[in-house]
């Protein structure tokens, strides 16, 4: 049997006929839209290279059905940057090295996104790493990490008080 | 991944009906279930996707001071909840504890009550397993068990069950509210998890089609909020399963213990209420001596089910530690940064 939903990804409206429901958002990303920024590193939601935000919350997209997620908003790593000028996270992973290899990078930014929304690790290294625990990395750059997730965080805070301001 | 149907019920009696037929189970969030099928452990027909349902998401306080939880309420909504977190901080300390950030915002209440262990031989279809494969036998048993249960363990089966959520829950005294076939019953969170004995594949006491819809706590479970703490010993940091975990909470007054509370996680195949432990804690100063006296007295029976013989030592030492961390008095900020042992900062952050 087929079934319909729709989604916005990274804010366009996508239709879908799924004649499968074993479609994992991630597989859906990847294969259906070609957006494979979005890894598929363990696919067993131990790694967390497959982090995109849905509905604003960052979730493993290996353990997530499609089909469970009619009318969900998704943004995925494409979704960041606005032409040449990079999202604060991505900019700041550049600058303090918090990547080797980079396949898991999409993933790390994707969850500091999440992290520095869900507002609960303050400006404190430990637990900047505990919220983040749920992103491997196999060449260890967790220091850079680290350190990119404070700084862009302190860039983003900045940024919202202007707003407010 | 075996092909299934998908189905999506417009109220809670469909789903109750849907799930009933043989090879039906709930999907929720699924991060436990995907899991398990993609590895050919869970191999269902259909997959009834409760998600939709409506009024399962809320957390209400009752006119008699209960807090109603709704089973589809995600693991970090509930951590985070401010209300929930003052008044049940060691659940709050638990969820925390529990996966990763992604993980639990997903999860929900009720999958979390009903995940499956992760015994690796559980996990590994070409071993065998009683709880996967009724009758097989155990590869566990002479395998890798370190980690393995040391209470309430058969022959068949030395499994335990995975989650930090349920233990200071079970020591709360919760009440799981299941919808099923004959209407609405409920069950205490203790009478859900069932132990091994020869059917270690019946995990719970919930019957075909039977959905959990709430898990209630009862206005007593407020009163320990000052004294209240979940301890979680992990192999690594962060993100790993508890080897031993322990959920202690205390009612002090007048420099006595009025009631404790006690529940260990990680040492059997469900969270397990140290009720002995407590009954000696009641009326005494909250001293080291009486915390020593509980351990020994929460391990009773214990027994190695391999090369685990260290777990029983560890977790009367988690029990001890737990005690006296509650007796300190709840921390200020909670939740609490999770609790790990090798955490590079110490003292007020982690315990």
């Amino acid at each position: 049997m087929n079934h319909s939903i729709s989604l916005t990804v990274n804010g366009a409206r996508r239709d879908f006929v799924l004649d499968d429901p074993r479609v994992t958002l991630l597989d859906l990303l990847r294969e259906r839209l070609h957006l494979t920024g979005t890894k598929k590193g363990c696919d067993r939601g131990q790694c967390g290279a497959c982090t995109i935000l849905v509905d604003g919350k960052r979730i493993n997209s290996c353990l997530a059905l499609a089909i469970s997620h009619d009318g969900a908003d998704i943004l995925t790593i494409e979704g960041l940057a606005r032409g040449d000028q990079l999202h604060p996270v991505q900019a700041a992973f550049i600058a303090h090295d918090g990547f080797q290899c980079g396949f898991c990078t999409p993933g790390q930014i994707m969850s500091a996104i999440g992290m520095i929304r869900e507002g609960q690790a303050g400006n404190d290294p430990e637990r900047v790493r505990e919220c983040m625990s749920g992103n491997l990395c196999r060449c260890g750059a967790y220091v850079g990490i680290v350190d990119a997730v404070l700084e862009a965080q302190g860039q983003m805070d900045e940024t919202n008080q202007r707003r407010s301001a | 991944m075996k092909p299934f149907d998908y189905v999506r019920p417009a109220t809670v009696t469909e789903a109750v009906a849907a799930a009933a037929q043989p090879g039906a189970v709930f999907l929720a969030a699924g991060t436990n279930l995907l899991d398990l099928m993609k590895g050919g452990i869970s191999r269902p027909d259909r997959l009834v996707d409760v998600t939709r349902l409506d009024g399962l998401d809320q957390i209400e306080t009752l006119a008699d001071g209960s807090l109603r939880i709704g089973a589809l309420v995600r693991n970090a909504d509930l951590a985070h909840d401010a209300d929930f977190a003052r008044s049940y901080p060691a659940v709050a300390e638990a969820l925390l504890s529990g996966a990763s950030a992604q993980l639990r915002n997903a999860a929900t209440v009720g999958g979390n009550l009903l995940q499956r262990t992760r015994c690796a031989y559980f996990y590994d279809t070409a071993s065998r397993c009683n709880k996967r494969a009724p009758g097989s036998g155990c590869d566990a048993l002479q395998g890798e068990n370190r980690g393995h249960a040391v209470l309430g363990w058969s022959e068949s089966c030395i499994a335990t069950h995975p989650s930090d959520f349920c233990v200071p829950l079970v020591a709360l005294d919760a009440i799981v509210e299941i919808e099923g076939r004959g209407g609405r019953r409920e069950v205490t969170l203790d009478e859900l998890h069932r132990l091994p004995g020869d059917a270690p594949e019946r995990e719970t006491v919930l019957e075909p089609g039977d959905l959990i819809v709430a898990v209630r706590l009862p206005p007593a479970a407020r009163g320990f909020a000052a004294h209240a703490r979940y301890l979680k010993v992990r192999e690594r940091t962060s993100y790993a399963f508890a080897v031993v975990s322990a959920a202690a909470a205390l009612r002090i007054e007048n420099g006595r213990i009025a009631q404790a509370r006690l529940a260990l996680g990680g040492v059997a195949a469900k969270p397990w209420r140290a009720r002995a432990a407590e009954d000696v804690l009641k009326g005494v100063a909250p001293t080291a001596d009486a915390f020593q006296e509980a351990a020994l007295r929460a391990l009773e029976g214990a027994k190695p089910s391999g090369d685990n013989a260290f777990k029983i030592e560890l977790a009367r030492r988690i029990v001890v530690r737990a005690l006296t961390l509650a007796a300190a008095g709840t921390p200020a900020r909670i939740p609490a940064l999770p609790a790990s042992p090798f955490a590079s900062t110490s003292g007020a952050l982690h315990v």
